[in-house]
């Protein structure tokens, strides 16, 4: 075990190479090594392409029903999707929208940095989070809605803000009482916008959109084009 | 088990005779991430799409470890139930779900294979079946397994068997050292630069192929 770095066997531990006591010893080791696990990650990523050099085989149909039954058996309590929540229909082509749309900026940012891949993958889950289980409140204004997840997270729906002008931006607030936060900046546009609200929503609480200079300010300085009042359900 | 899963069965076709049809529709659009978004969330359809995306690479890929339809079967139904279970986990920074759930499978069928001691006399001989699959579906596939398939081919031919027999035959490091009688160090630098070079040579391709043109 000890001839030669420990480094060395992210390959095998990725490639599932290692077993008894030396992927315990390694496992302990990785549990120390930040640089280690990203190696192994990295290495997975390279590993499981190696799949794709299988002969596809279609698994007898009934597979799927059982993983299906297998998975309802572990959790009895699940309710399908579409009874839970209020706006199942909305939310989930909602959802589909926001992939449609992150997978295009995807596209076109792949030579980009890899932060900036996984900070859309990360918003993109997380705007998938609030919209699949959240309770919305119609905006007075411009149409639009805010929908809150049980987390407070909170997603602003803007429908049709006309796309604020270069020198411009539109501004997200979250106003409770006197406090009044800055949530989050977007440029607006033709068509279904989804803003990832940076401050959580807890209800009663006030979510309002102006239009300020580029780069945003710290306090709103003019008028309100939509509001939403969002009460405690 | 019957029971249930008979059960399971019936209550699934029921509810996917009815509304369900849009949701399969909408989930279609779904990246892989929104998809086991959707599975963190318990949703059963969601589950069922990630099958439907990946069902049949996680069992080409169990069936070639492990030559054996019932064992194959379950390796991909542990992995399955692995990201039903584990989903909160999965952190998107860390891994692409496909890499997370090949990943599942390949360690599960490695696991049955050991335990089995099933090995296979050839890992290395290709399968020959061919796929009758959905074309829009295969193209994608087709185009990783023609990049997968070249950088193997550019590697240096023992490095590429290192990773051929520890990934597809399930060989540890020390019964490749056995079997092929080498040190163990010349095993682990093997499948080390191998690797290296594969990450390096699919990394490159990509580039390639979606790069800026």
């Amino acid at each position: 075990m000890n001839d030669g770095s420990p480094h060395e066997l992210s390959a095998a531990y990725a490639l599932d190479a290692l077993d008894g006591d030396e992927l315990e010893a390694y496992e302990t080791h990785l549990a120390g090594c930040e640089r280690c696990r990203e190696e192994v990650a990295s290495f997975r990523e390279t590993a499981s392409t190696l799949a794709y050099d299988v002969d596809l085989r279609a698994p007898p149909e009934t597979l799927e029903h059982r993983i299906l039954a297998a998975a309802r058996a572990e959790r009895p309590n699940v309710v399908p999707l579409r009874q839970r929540v209020a706006i199942p229909a909305a939310a989930l082509s909602a959802a589909a929208a926001v992939a449609a749309i992150a997978l295009g900026i995807w596209a076109v940012h792949l030579s980009n940095s890899l932060d900036r891949q996984k900070s859309i993958r990360k918003d993109q889950k997380a705007l998938i989070d609030i919209l699949s289980d959240c309770s919305k409140t119609p905006t007075s204004g411009s149409s639009g809605a805010v929908c809150v997840a049980p987390t407070e997270k909170a997603v602003l729906i803007a429908d049709s803000l006309p796309a604020a002008s270069p020198d411009k931006t539109y501004e997200a607030w979250v106003i409770v009482g006197n406090s009044v936060q800055p949530a989050g900046l977007f440029r607006g546009g033709a068509g279904r916008k989804y803003i990832l609200l940076t401050e959580p929503v807890r209800a009663p609480a006030k979510v309002a959109v102006t239009l300020e200079k580029r780069g945003g300010v710290p306090a709103p300085t003019s008028a309100i084009l939509l509001q939403a009042q969002v009460r405690p359900s | 088990m019957s029971g249930r899963g008979e059960g399971g069965v019936i209550s699934l076709r029921g509810r996917r005779t009815g509304q369900s049809r849009t949701t399969a529709r909408e989930l279609a659009h779904l990246s892989d991430e929104a998809v086991v978004a959707l599975v963190e969330r318990s949703d059963e359809q969601a589950l069922a799409e990630l099958y439907r995306r990946f069902g049949r690479l996680a069992y080409g890929l169990a069936f070639r470890i492990l030559r054996d339809d019932a064992l194959a079967q379950d390796a991909v139904q542990e992995a399955f139930l692995g990201v039903w279970r584990a989903a909160g986990r999965f952190t998107a920074e860390r891994a692409k779900p496909s890499t997370w759930l090949l990943t599942l499978v390949h360690r599960r069928a490695v696991d049955l294979v050991r335990r089995e001691e099933r090995r296979r006399t050839e890992p290395l001989q290709p399968e020959t079946e061919p796929a009758g699959a959905e074309a829009a579906d295969e193209a994608e596939l087709a185009t990783q397994r023609q990049a997968i398939r070249e950088a193997l081919r550019r590697l240096p031919a023992e490095q590429r068997e290192a990773i051929e027999l520890a990934y597809y035959g399930g060989y540890t490091q020390s019964e490749l050292a056995e079997r092929l009688g080498q040190p163990l160090g010349t095993i682990k630098s093997r499948m080390f630069t191998g690797l290296a070079r594969l990450r390096q040579d699919l990394g490159e391709d990509a580039h390639a192929r979606f790069g800026p043109a």
